[in-house]
């Protein structure tokens, strides 16, 4: 018995109007966002997308008015508008700012926003995570920015090079300590941001849409979330270091006590290095979609720039050493990273040439984000090849740590990213904003910008040649550049009233101006399908995606996706849903529960925050508390939002097609998550391990001998017990699912102890030793890695207590086993984690 | 003969905060071979840049109608790839070369430069150890900010520092090396002409970080080596009002003059001060009123510098002081 409401198989007849206003009602309600003060405990990723980016164009605002005030000080030679001291933290905060809050924190929110819409998914597999990092984000950078109105923000240059930055006695006050723990807070954000957009790139995107028929943007998200995976852990690494120093006196960076300066160099380039590609290489993608959009065609040579974007990530990291041809490393480790240096600018060109190939190949319309593309294109390509010419060792040793090196890297950063992306806002603002921006401001802008750029960077070069060293807060009249720093001035002041003509635009009232009609740049991806103004559900229904470019190579499309006929075009049990496909081919696998609006992601930011901040003053009891409360809100957090048990096993999406609600192993997105996370973690560990066979290279009597200590018999003791934490972790999982439910119980909890106890062992070891941390770096060093995998034990431990209370109150089951499956994998890497720290710390000794 | 040192030093004298800092201007080898290289870099640069930039323009607004993809496809792999790659491998090739001619061991001389906040400690005369060392051999004639290198050899610096990173540039004659603490760093300055070099700390170390100069002074190499005598001489030491103010109010504590009981090692060595051409590290012209000035108010000076102000004390007295210290040739 059919109706006109069904169709033959069951489902709902698309065809009918009152149908589909039905699901819409349903959607909107389902998606909408909590009003009045609940407002702020949204996670979609339509506003936290927003938020982040207004967060972020915030600080880079404020860092912008520093730079003014620093080319006031430079406009004329001996000027005395800001004082020594003072100019350094400007000076400081300026670089620190726009590097660590704007320039990467900007990819993340963009890519929030832009992502989902991009893949026809509805949200990101992790909303609150999402929301999470967005507030560790902006706690961190408000901690970092607000100190300056007490004189005590950092004033050692944002790479912070100890021992100027990790002795009292040269920076006095908490100026290090909060930019150390400010952004570290900030990195964990940042990971949290590169786990969610990995997991979203490899697993939300649309059924049929295969690896290869991805948008460039997709790639590019997947190239940086993988880079920040890489890279920002060693430099969490070296934080740890740094400020371990700083508070504890231990003695990694004091050439006094078997220390090395250069050490942070290594730690903070590895990570550095690859950072600007970081920042470069979304800005590309903005390019990427939009070159393509203009030209009227496909990209061409897909591959060509897919490879290169990997490829560029790939080299990215074996670059490092550039920033330090003047620290007196041998020859031939500086030849091996020049040429690196110089190989990075390849596929670099591949890039720009699939641009000028693809806009030849096309019939190109000319409107406002070409105009900034060009823009970005005449600059960035001067940054590429003074790129180049810094590479070269010989020149950059007259050229390193001078203006010329200012105004390279302000090519690179304002061509290379900051244009692009103010084309990205003129591009995408339909999408966010529902209406178009004005293009005789746009030109305006552009215009006052790309003049203002060249006036205030192109000196530069001239400047740091002619002999002005970077970081000073005042240059003599004799040095003879005080003509090419006036003009930088001026051109620094036109070019920020290029900048906010671009604010205006934004945020000019705009009453009753019309909508703008839906795809108005007649594009050919996905995030087009938005309604102008958007709706809160993003995608009407999860289209079937078969080309790169769905909106003109798939006939019928927009009208298919908004009449619901492809999948989820219902939300009959009022729950946020989207689907999970698989990693290559873009096959249906789940209809996965998203969840909706809480409070605690922002809550366990806060806690989070605190532990940071309070860390910093040394108010040790509060920090601890702190602690305890931040970890117990993430269990709070977790128990309540996680690997709920749906009430059905599976439900018809459409089309015929039946999925799982629920999903544990290799293809759930929590198993990604753990697994993309703890290679992140495992990268901060190998920064650690690398310090330790940094100092062997470098002392002869490093390590000293075994008998010093830590010992064999306590770190044996910790890696049998960690050994038996692993096995019961294992084996509590298998016995779960064979439903063996007692046995799994008893494993958790022998788990559990035998953690907790190895991790002990691990610690007594340099303890009963009497390794003295503050002696010498070798006793720093075993201390610092046993508590790095003493604390993983004890995390470990506690994760299998987790698994233990779920079991218990019937949120763990033999068909619902997410929560053991992901703390197995867990265990996988704290098991590689503790066998090389005891193999380095208890039998390296003896071997050497 | 005595006209013309007077005539000289008079000049020098003038010419003191006068000297150059300019990579444009060379007088080293280094230097000299970096220009070149740099400008030949400059004129391949804004070729590519023109033709770059000019094909972005032809296809956006000279001619946007369709090209074939062929000739696109074409222009990716010979302009992004194959392209890039020759002249970047040529450009490597000719950089690498330079290296090991550059760093070429000295012939000449060793000076030990030691980067201290906010001046630069030197030693004449001591013996560069050819293995790792973590120490510099500061054993030999002590002086400060004003460093002399004979013309037509190669002067090896040796570079360290005992409290934070600093780094020793003089533009005019090569490129800059690092001071970094518990390592010794080498670098070799060959200068092609006589002269005053000014040269700069490139590494931000700390507040007075912009005004932490010194000056290179290339002379011949005879006039090197009586310079380094007469600089390892002790003080000629007139029994004098300022002297004993000098003592009095503890500026001994951090400064030595050779001659007197004044032995302190914190601060620059002033035995042969009024022989140097600048003082407070590059930063004004030797001259009485002058070390009056930064007597009384170093921070105003310098901001950030670590010598305590004497201002408290009587402008007469100060004047002897600076007076006294005009003196020590």
């Amino acid at each position: 018995m059919t109706d006109r409401r069904t169709n033959a198989t069951g489902e709902p007849n698309q065809e009918d109007e009152e149908v589909r206003r039905g699901q819409e009602e349903r959607l909107r309600t389902v998606w909408a966002a909590p009003r009045s003060w609940r407002y702020w405990s949204a996670v979609n990723n339509t506003e936290v997308g927003v938020w982040y980016t207004a967060a972020a164009f915030g600080f880079m605002l404020f860092a912008g008015v520093l730079a003014l005030m620093m080319r006031v000080q430079l406009a004329v030679p001996e000027n005395d508008f800001l004082s020594a001291t003072f100019y350094n933290q400007v000076y400081t905060l300026h670089g620190t700012a726009m590097m660590f809050l704007f320039a990467v924190p900007i990819f993340e929110a963009v890519a929030i926003i832009l992502l989902p819409q991009m893949l026809g998914a509805r949200d990101l597999p992790f909303p609150r995570l999402s929301a999470f990092g967005f507030w560790c984000f902006v706690i961190g950078g408000v901690f970092v920015c607000g100190s300056i109105f007490f004189g005590a923000a950092p004033n050692a240059g944002w790479f912070m090079y100890p021992p100027l930055t990790t002795n009292e006695q040269y920076t006095p006050g908490y100026g290090p300590d909060i930019w150390l723990l400010g952004l570290s807070f900030i990195e964990v954000a940042s990971i949290a941001a590169a786990v969610e957009l990995i997991v979203g790139t490899l697993k939300c995107r649309p059924p049929g849409m295969r690896l290869n028929l991805m948008p460039l943007y997709g790639w590019y998200v997947l190239v940086v979330a993988g880079m920040i995976l890489f890279a920002f852990p060693p430099l969490i690494a070296g934080d740890i270091l740094f400020e371990l120093e700083r508070m504890f006196d231990w003695p990694f960076f004091d050439p006094s006590r078997g220390g090395d300066p250069l050490l942070w160099q290594h730690l903070f380039w590895i990570f550095g290095h690859p950072e600007v590609y970081i920042v470069f290489l979304p800005a590309v993608a903005l390019v990427a979609m939009i070159v393509p959009t203009f030209a009227q065609r496909p990209i061409l040579g897909y591959s060509w720039i897919v490879l290169a974007a990997v490829g560029t990530g790939f080299i990215s990291f074996g670059l490092w050493v550039h920033h330090m041809y003047t620290t007196g490393l041998p020859s031939i480790s500086l030849g091996f990273f020049s040429a690196a240096s110089e190989a990075v600018a390849i596929p670099t060109g591949v890039q720009i040439f699939v641009f000028l190939a693809t806009l030849l190949t096309g019939r190109v319309i000319y409107s406002v984000p070409m105009l900034f593309v060009s823009g970005a294109l005449a600059i960035f390509v001067i940054g590429g090849l003074t790129g180049v010419m810094v590479a070269l060792v010989p020149f950059d040793w007259q050229a390193h740590d001078t203006y010329f090196v200012v105004g390279h890297l302000h090519c690179v950063l304002i061509g290379g990213m900051l244009f692009p992306l103010a084309a990205g806002i003129y591009y995408y603002w339909p999408i966010v904003g529902g209406r178009r921006l004005s293009d005789k401001l746009g030109r305006v802008a552009f215009w006052l910008m790309f003049a203002g750029f060249n006036l205030a960077f192109l000196p530069m070069h001239y400047s740091g040649l002619a002999g002005m060293a970077r970081r000073v807060w005042t240059y003599s009249e004799e040095l003879g550049v005080g003509m090419a720093n006036f003009a930088s001035s001026i051109g620094a002041f036109v070019f920020a009233a290029g900048f906010l003509v671009i604010v205006w635009d934004v945020l000019r009232p705009r009453g009753k101006e019309a909508h703008a009609r839906r795809n108005p740049w007649n594009a050919g991806t996905l995030e087009w399908l938005t309604e102008m103004p958007g709706e809160s559900w993003g995608v009407r229904s999860v289209p079937i995606v078969t080309t790169r470019y769905p909106l003109w190579e798939q006939p019928n499309f927009i009208d298919d996706v908004d009449k619901g006929r492809f999948y989820l075009p219902d939300a009959e049990e009022m729950k946020r849903e989207t689907i999970i496909t698989s990693v290559l081919d873009g096959e249906p696998l789940q209809c996965l529960r998203v969840p909706g609006p809480s409070f605690m992601p922002m809550i366990a930011a806060v806690l989070t925050g605190a532990v940071f901040i309070f860390a910093t003053f040394h108010w040790w009891a509060a920090t601890f508390a702190a602690m305890g409360l931040s970890v117990a809100s993430i269990i709070v957090w977790l128990w309540r939002g996680t690997a709920e048990i749906p009430e059905k096993a599976e439900k018809n999406v459409g089309l015929g097609l039946k999925l799982p609600l629920y999903k544990s192993g290799p293809h759930s997105i929590g198993w990604w998550a753990m697994f993309i996370t703890m290679t992140g973690d495992a990268m901060a560990f190998i920064g650690l391990i690398f310090g330790y066979y940094y100092f062997f290279t470098i002392h002869a009597d490093f390590p000293p001998p075994a008998a010093v200590g830590p010992g064999v018999f306590w770190p044996g003791v910790a890696l049998a017990m960690f050994a038996l934490a692993w096995g019961a972790a294992l084996f509590g999982g298998i016995s779960n699912r064979a439903e063996r439910i007692g046995t799994s119980r008893a494993l958790m909890a022998a788990g559990t102890l035998t953690s907790l106890a190895g991790s002990a062992a691990l610690l007594w070891g340099p303890y009963v030793t009497g390794l003295d941390p503050t002696a010498h770096v070798y006793p720093a060093t075993v201390w610092v890695l046993a508590i790095w995998t003493a604390v993983h034990g004890g995390v470990g431990g506690l994760m299998l207590g987790y698994c233990l209370g779920r079991s218990f109150a019937g949120r763990l089951t033999p068909a619902h086993d997410v929560d053991i499956s992901n703390v197995t994998l867990y265990w996988h890497f704290m098991g590689g984690t503790a066998l090389l720290t005891v193999t380095t710390l208890a039998l390296f000794p003896i071997l050497t | 003969m005595t006209a013309t040192r007077l005539a000289l030093s008079t000049t020098f004298a003038l010419s003191a905060c006068q000297g150059s800092q300019t990579a444009f201007d060379p007088a080293g080898v280094e230097a000299e071979r970096v220009l070149t290289l740099f400008w030949i870099m400059l004129a391949g640069g804004g070729a590519i840049w023109a033709v770059v930039v000019g094909l972005g323009f032809y296809a956006t607004r000279v001619a946007p109608e369709q090209h074939s993809e062929k000739a696109g496809l074409r222009l990716i792999i010979w302009g992004g790839c194959g392209f890039t790659t020759i002249v970047l491998a040529a450009l490597l090739f000719w950089g690498l070369k330079m290296m090991p001619e550059l760093r070429r061991p000295a012939d000449g001389p060793t000076v030990a430069v030691s980067g201290e906040q906010f001046w630069w400690r030197v030693a004449y005369g001591v013996e560069g150890d050819p293995g790792v060392v973590r120490n510099l051999p500061m054993g030999g004639v002590p002086s400060a900010n004003e460093i002399r290198i004979p013309l037509g050899q190669r002067t090896e610096i040796l570079l360290s520092s005992p409290d934070v990173i600093h780094s020793f540039w003089v533009p005019q004659l090569a490129g800059k090396m690092d001071a970094i603490p518990g390592r010794v760093n080498r670098l070799i300055l060959e200068p092609t002409e006589a002269g005053v070099f000014n040269g700069a700390c490139a590494e931000f170390c700390g507040t007075a970080h912009a005004q932490m100069g010194f000056r290179v002074v290339v002379v011949s190499e005879s006039e090197f080596e009586a310079y380094v005598q007469a600089q390892a001489e002790p003080a000629a030491v007139v029994d004098s009002a300022g002297l004993d103010l000098f003592l009095q109010n503890g500026c001994a504590a951090c400064h030595s003059v050779r001659g007197t009981p004044a032995d302190g090692d914190v601060g620059p060595d002033l035995t042969h001060l009024a022989s140097r051409r600048t003082i407070a590290a590059g930063l004004l012209p030797t001259t009485e009123e002058n070390i009056a000035a930064f007597i009384a108010s170093p921070d105003h000076l310098k901001p950030g510098v670590e010598m305590p102000a004497f201002g408290m004390l009587p402008n007469e007295q100060i004047a002897q002081i600076a007076a006294w210290l005009g003196s020590l040739e």
